[in-house]
């Protein structure tokens, strides 16, 4: 199904099925199907062939990288006998995403369902589940439906029977955006500081405590049962081509109804604003909008005919689908208070590790914050700029490349907002 | 200076904890947790107990919880209002909600009122966006759709002792009757 037929679409991520979050409901609509096709024919579903439907499937991960989630899966080692872990990233923390969030609350076993079958793909022992600790009320849910699977032995020894066991744990943060990077979650599940790692090695190679581990987004998983009860060509059916499957928008900033929609890829953004969130409140116009989450460039509000929301359309348009985390922002906001508090919030989360990181998301914050009291100069500007090419790339961690690119295109693309604001630069002549 | 402890439950529930690991290093983080549920902050002593009953140094403890914002290394009042500010919320009146509570509670962010009760932070995004403006209330309760009204009610609630009851989702999609435009 194609974005162009969004109205009549179904949702399955967040099917509007009542209680569905409970394992009977999820058990009498189908669910744990997925599981136990595999299990109950594993020579017909080999670990190999698993991974080839999803890698088939064209899934990309829905945590802001986009990499294509079989073949993620395909670099893990062959087994050796040692423990090999899944850590599924529930840290949710860029500003802008709420999304995983409803999956804990109306659609848990459909993650846990994925994950489990990604387990068995790549042979996995354990697989830790990590909530950002805010989201203590999700993170007691998840334990829950957690603690409901293993009751009816989808989780555990000889799952359903077979020869295959794994486990699940569910493993709270405490306040930290960092911990969403992989590595810094991987440093974090070891109970340290999350500091991100040097790569490679690559996680698939030495992930948590030195052993093969592969990281996927909550809603990732979520989409896995789908694709092995339906298969891959279905899938690759829904949304756009080269970014198949439904997406969870988060909508959220002036809009008429904010909120969590589930669509298929490459929804118009003008069909998202004006159709499924009912338009821009009071009836004004957009000036600009962040297409997924904060790291992502902000478009104009004049630049969005035709722009889809899926990785070509967007990176065509000069941004990026990120986390599909979307906010709306209208013709009387103030493009510089916005920056502001954006590299505000990247300041506070860099870890430190970096100098470029570190040095530079300070001076992004102060540079803004001086524009913002009117005491900036035209200088401050190109200052700005210089900022994002000297951070850009050169460290350890994207977060540093997170915390320019919003720089570097607010102040580009909405430069008159911040001409507003700066001092007129007088020139002495000596 | 107060003795901190554990009870003999807690150290078994600790126990189990560790299990979940390949080495009692991990359980750093849900220790620490259940710390500050039990003494309502992690204060260098506590974090010593932690240190000693996972049998880590001092310093290591001491790394981890002061890496991690939502563990209180001071104590603070007994609900903590943490209003999210992040772009979205901003973008909501997230900051006006923000002065409207300091004004009411006659504090200012990252501050505590004399009776110990309250204290009010400016915190990064909740993953509530659509929900702004919005707060949480001592790392638990979300409450969303903050006005005027309801900040009192809270307030009023809370000083009894009373927390907001737990608000689902709100779900947006073919949820209600199609409201055509
Ligand atoms: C600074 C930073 C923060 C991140 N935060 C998150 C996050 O909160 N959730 C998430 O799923 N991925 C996050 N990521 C991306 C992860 O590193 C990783 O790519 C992702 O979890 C992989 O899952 P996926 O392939 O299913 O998307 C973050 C990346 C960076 C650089
Ligand atoms: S880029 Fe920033 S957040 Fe990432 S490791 Fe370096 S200092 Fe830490
Ligand atoms: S910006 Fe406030 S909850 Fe996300």
């Amino acid at each position: 199904m194609s974005a162009i037929d969004w109205k009549s679409y179904t949702p399955i991520l967040i099917p509007n099925i009542k209680d569905y979050h409970k394992i009977d409901v999820y058990e009498k609509h189908g669910g744990y199907g997925g599981l136990k096709k595999i299990l109950k024919d594993q020579t017909e579903f080999t670990p190999e062939k698993v991974t080839n439907t999803v890698k088939d499937s064209g899934l990309r991960g829905r945590g802001g990288a986009g990499f294509n989630t079989g073949l993620k899966w395909s670099f893990m080692p062959k087994p050796d006998g040692g423990p090999r872990y899944i850590a599924a990233n529930g840290d949710e923390s860029e500003p802008g995403t709420f999304k995983d969030r409803v999956i804990f609350e109306y659609n848990p076993h459909s993650f846990i369902e994925g994950a489990i079958i990604g387990a068995y793909a790549m042979s996995i022992t354990t697989v830790y589940v990590y909530i950002r600790g805010e989201y203590r009320s999700w993170i007691n849910m998840m334990q829950k439906a957690v603690d409901d699977a293993y009751e009816k032995g989808y989780l555990g020894k000889n799952i359903l029977g077979s020869e295959f066991s794994v486990d699940m744990v569910v493993h709270s943060g405490a306040g930290a955006y960092i911990c969403g990077e992989e590595s810094s979650l991987m440093e974090s599940l070891e109970g340290k500081r999350g500091y991100p790692r040097v790569k490679p090695p690559f996680p698939a190679q030495k992930g948590l405590w030195g052993r093969p581990t592969t990281i996927n987004n909550i809603e990732t998983f979520a989409n896995v049962p789908h694709i092995i009860n339906n298969g891959s060509e279905w899938y690759k059916g829904i949304g756009a081509s080269t970014h198949a499957g439904p997406l969870l928008y988060g909508i959220s900033g002036h809009v008429n109804r904010p909120g969590v929609y589930e669509y298929p890829s490459g929804m118009l953004i003008t069909d998202l604003i004006h159709g499924a969130a009912q338009g821009v409140r009071g009836g004004k116009k957009v000036k600009a909008v962040i297409p997924g989450g904060s790291s992502t460039p902000p478009l104009r509000g004049d630049s969005l005919e035709g722009v889809r929301m899926d990785s070509d359309s967007l990176r065509e348009a000069g941004s990026m689908l990120g986390t599909g985390g979307m906010c709306i922002l209208d013709e009387d906001t103030d493009m510089v208070d916005f920056l502001w508090r954006v590299s505000h919030f990247y300041h506070h989360e860099s870890c430190g590790q970096c100098t470029p990181c570190r040095e530079g998301t300070g001076w992004l914050e102060k540079t803004l914050l001086k524009i913002k009291r009117g005491d900036g100069t035209v200088r401050d500007l190109d200052l700005l700029l210089d900022l994002c090419s000297q951070m850009e790339g050169r460290t350890i961690c994207a977060l540093a490349d997170a915390a320019a690119w919003p720089v570097r295109y607010t102040v580009t693309r909405f430069r008159e907002d911040f001409e507003a604001r700066v001092k007129k630069t007088v020139y002495a002549l000596a | 200076m107060q003795n901190y402890e554990f009870t003999k439950e807690e150290l078994a529930k600790i126990d189990k904890i560790i299990a979940k690991y390949p080495n009692p290093q991990p359980a750093v983080m849900p220790v620490l947790w259940m710390a500050q549920e039990k003494f309502g902050h992690v204060e260098p002593e506590v974090q010593q107990l932690v240190a000693k009953t996972l049998d880590l140094t001092p310093a290591h403890v001491y790394g981890v919880a002061s890496f991690y914002t939502q563990y209180y290394k001071e104590k603070k009042g007994k609900y903590v209002l943490d209003v999210c500010t992040s772009f979205s919320c901003q973008a909501c009146g997230a900051y006006d909600t923000l002065h409207e509570l300091e004004e009411k509670l006659g504090i200012k962010a990252g501050e505590t009122t004399e009776d110990g009760m309250f204290s009010i932070q400016s915190v990064e995004c909740l993953g509530a966006c659509g929900y702004a403006p919005m707060m949480q209330i001592t790392n638990d309760v979300y409450v969303n759709h903050l006005t005027s009204e309801k900040l009192d009610k809270v307030i009023e609630g809370l000083k009894q002792d009373k927390l907001p009851e737990f608000e689902p989702i709100p779900l947006v999609q073919n949820r209600e009757p199609a409201e055509e435009k």
